[in-house]
């Protein structure tokens, strides 16, 4: 695309967003799709998400055989900053767009991108994601979910923990063990795209810190799924969760895009800090506060520069994969930082939640609580940082 | 954004080579140890490389390029601790290409192309980061010439300097002025000052009752553009330093064990490191960006906000790394021999230069929100 194409396009999204940006449901939405707790919240999400996806601005660079654009991943780059500029809803159906998708693209069968991918992108398909369970999360490779093979099909019994989207979910990348042998935990792993419309599989609402619902225990009990649901060769599944990984935490590309948070960036705290009031000034008149402000605004322009710098591989020759690979570290701790400083912004009116008396009707406070979904989410801090200084700086393991 | 121009790409290159060659970290120790005041032949060789001339217009015998395109070769400098006379002469020429009259160019810049050292002498001796706060005054004389007396510190490489840049108060206001070597009264005098980075070559220069021509005065006043000029250059060295100090770590964690295992796999060390990874790499995107706003000339507030940003991360980033860098050598980490001394060393040099990052932080508040 040439900088005029680039122009005439983005000119366009920005115009099909004002005219179709849903109204103010008149209810609080989730801030990810981490929190989607009520039918009203999910059906409001969904409907947005297909008509984004009718419009042509969802998928645009995957193939056009199985129902993507099949163009310029560029375009979809200038959708997702114009969705984020004009403050539009996110998609929901995030963990199909932005890894179950890229994955069965990757290594999926014809089969398999026929079957699934026009519907992930239309939202007619959600998908969860089957991988932590209540003894083992960071500790993954340790997964016990049992899955046998019994003809056609596999049986598979145990329980995963923390399932998003858990009860609007049709499909569940699923992690189970094939095998008990093998030379280590990680070997009787195997992958599968596993249906939840079958008896014996049973997502269960847990609440949240935040006293709203979001995701589910989902128990396995003789659960029966088709065999060929498996993605890849069986005992190979610790590799692909590896990949999913990847693609969850964006240090390899081909999601689908779209937003798949609400965006909150720190304009918002700055606009914050000069409505709140602190001892009785603006909060953004506080010499302290200032100091503070002014501290996160540079983290936040540093991980904005710090991506466009690893557009340049001349300037990361060092260690090339470390802004990748920390995308999800310093995104998920910059926003807990921010959303924790906006309650101090409040004077003794932080210590309020959700109600009419709270600023911004507690949505601050909300937002606080919520931020831990992405510090523990998806591998905790600790974890990425284990990960980050084994891969990238090339230290011994822990 | 960041654009990385074609000039910094063949620069950085070279640079790399350059520097990795002429001044291995065995060569930092025997720079403070020989003490001398500068080693004449890396000077001749960065002569010989044009580096002197890099921003000097090609009129007055420079390659022309752009301040911006020099960040590699600092950059590079930093990663080896290097010290040599091209901030300060860089710098200078700076200021006189910016200020300086047709005639106090055409004199100095061919110069400065060529090797004559040329250091700005700027900070007064209570230390105070604000350029407009001289004491050093300009009086006339009755003859119709001015005498220049004050006294300035931290004057990088005044022993070897042909030429020195003085900011003093004429009339009540603040201007740049030539000093020659030559012109420097007997009552004069350049000590050597105690700095804590020792690759350092820093002095207390008195000037006493300098008699210079009117014409030495600089018909144009902009501290502001030497300001952000040097911070530009002194975080490129900081993120070169900052770089070279993140692989001694690395390289101690990798190798010194304890309790039977790699003191790397402790996570008490190994997560902070990793602190010091992403602190690394956002301190070079603060400065290509930097750079690049620099290089396309964008507004006054861009390039003085992206300017401070990035002296702000690097003070903050290499003082911090090069604390924890002393902790997890452990005993080591408290002798001369460890390297980690040297880059905490340069850290805290840098980091007091033209403002910390707390001062950064101040000035920044006022300029983003
Ligand atoms: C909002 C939310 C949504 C989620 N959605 C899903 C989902 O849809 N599907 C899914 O499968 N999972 C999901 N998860 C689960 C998530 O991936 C796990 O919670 C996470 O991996 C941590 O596992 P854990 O909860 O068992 O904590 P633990 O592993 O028990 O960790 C406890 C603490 O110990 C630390 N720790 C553990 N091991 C180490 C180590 N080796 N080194 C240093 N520190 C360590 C952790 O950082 C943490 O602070 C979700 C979690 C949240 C919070």
């Amino acid at each position: 695309m040439n900088p005029a194409e680039v122009t005439e396009f983005r000119a366009q999204v920005s115009a099909w967003l004002s005219d179709n940006k849903p109204a103010d449901p008149g209810f609080l939405l989730p801030e990810t799709f981490m929190e989607v707790g009520t039918d009203q919240q999910f059906e409001f999400l969904r409907d947005w998400q297909r008509k984004v996806y009718e419009a042509g601005y969802l998928g645009m660079s995957w193939p056009e055989a199985y129902g993507g654009g099949g163009q310029p991943q560029l375009m979809q780059e200038i959708v997702n900053q114009e969705m984020a500029a004009q403050r539009v809803p996110f998609v929901p159906n995030t963990i199909g767009l932005n890894w179950a998708g890229p994955l069965i693209l990757d290594m999926g069968s014809e089969a398999d991108k026929n079957r699934y991918i026009k519907n992930i992108l239309s939202a007619e398909d959600i998908w969860c994601q089957g991988f932590s369970e209540p003894d083992h999360g960071s500790d993954l490779g340790n997964a016990q979910v049992r899955a046998v093979r019994d003809g056609d099909e596999y049986v598979i019994n145990g329980s995963k923990i923390w399932t998003s989207l858990g009860s609007y979910a049709k499909y569940m990348i699923l992690i189970a063990r094939t095998s008990t042998e093998g030379p280590n935990k990680y070997a009787g792993l195997s992958f599968f795209l596993a249906p939840m419309n079958v008896p014996g599989v049973n997502p269960t609402p847990i609440k949240k810190l935040t006293g709203e619902y979001g995701f589910c225990q989902t128990y396995f009990d003789d659960a029966r799924i088709p065999a060929d649901c498996m993605l890849g060769q069986e005992g190979e599944g610790w590799s692909v969760a590896m990949k999913t990984l990847m693609f969850e935490r964006g240090a390899i590309g081909g999601q689908a895009g779209g937003l798949s948070m609400m965006d909150l960036n720190i304009n918002d705290i700055i606009e914050l800090a000069r409505r709140a009031t602190r001892n009785g000034q603006p909060a953004i008149d506080d010499p302290l506060t200032r100091d503070e402000l002014t501290k996160l605004v540079l983290e936040a322009k540093g991980n904005g520069l710090m991506a466009s710098k690893a557009k340049i591989p001349v300037l990361n020759q060092g260690y090339p994969t470390a802004v990748a690979m920390s995308s999800k570290l310093r995104g998920s701790e910059l926003k807990r930082k921010m959303t924790r400083f906006a309650l101090s912004l409040q004077g003794a009116n932080g210590a309020r939640y959700i109600s009419n008396q709270a600023m911004d009707g507690g949505k601050w406070q909300r937002s606080y609580l919520n931020a831990f979904s992405a510090t523990i989410g998806g591998g905790t801090t600790q974890i990425q940082k284990n990960i980050l200084g084994e891969r990238v700086l090339g230290l011994p393991k822990s | 954004m960041i654009v990385f121009s074609e000039e910094q790409a063949m620069l950085l290159d070279t640079a790399n080579e350059f520097c990795q060659n002429q001044a291995p970290l065995s060569a930092v120790r025997e720079v403070i140890h020989n003490d001398a005041a500068m080693d004449p032949v890396v000077w001749q060789t960065m002569v010989d490389l044009g580096w002197l001339g890099i921003s000097i217009p090609e009129s007055f015998g420079g390659l022309g390029m752009n301040l911006a395109d020099a960040v590699p070769i600092f950059e590079a400098m930093g990663r080896q601790l290097m010290d040599t006379p091209l901030l300060a002469s860089t710098v200078a020429a700076q200021v006189l290409i910016k200020d300086g009259s047709e005639e106090q160019k055409s004199t100095w810049l061919q110069k400065i192309s060529s090797g004559t050292i040329a250091s700005v002498a700027y900070q007064e001796t209570d230390g105070n980061w604000d350029l407009d706060a001289i004491e050093a005054v300009l009086t006339p004389t009755d003859a119709g010439g001015l005498i220049l007396s004050g006294t300035k510190t931290l004057v990088p490489d005044a022993e070897v300097a042909d030429l020195f840049v003085v900011s003093a108060l004429h009339e009540g206001r603040p201007v740049w002025c030539l000093v020659s070597r030559e012109s420097l009264s007997a009552s004069s005098s350049i000590e050597r000052e105690t700095v804590i980075d020792e690759t350092r070559r820093s002095y207390r220069v008195h000037f006493s009752d300098v008699l210079l021509s009117p014409k030495e005065v600089l018909p144009g006043c902009h501290f502001q553009h030497f300001e952000l000029a040097s911070m530009m250059l002194i975080a490129a060295e900081m993120s070169g330093g900052l770089a070279g100090l993140l692989e001694v770590v690395v390289d101690y964690l990798n190798t010194r064990k304890q309790f039977d295992k790699l003191i790397g796999s402790y996570q008490a060390l190994k997560h902070p490191t990793v602190d010091i990874l992403l602190g690394s790499e956002m301190v070079r995107s603060y400065l290509y960006h930097a750079a690049t706003v620099w290089r396309e000339n964008e507004s006054v507030i861009a390039v003085e906000s992206a300017i401070r940003m990035a002296k702000c991360c690097a003070s903050e980033q290499f003082s911090e790394a090069g604390d924890r860098g002393i902790q997890f050598h452990g005993g080591f980490g408290f002798t001369y021999d460890c390297d980690a001394q040297l880059f905490l060393r340069r850290a805290l040099w840098s980091q007091y230069q033209l403002g910390d990052e707390r001062y950064q932080r101040q000035k920044l508040g006022a300029l983003l929100f």
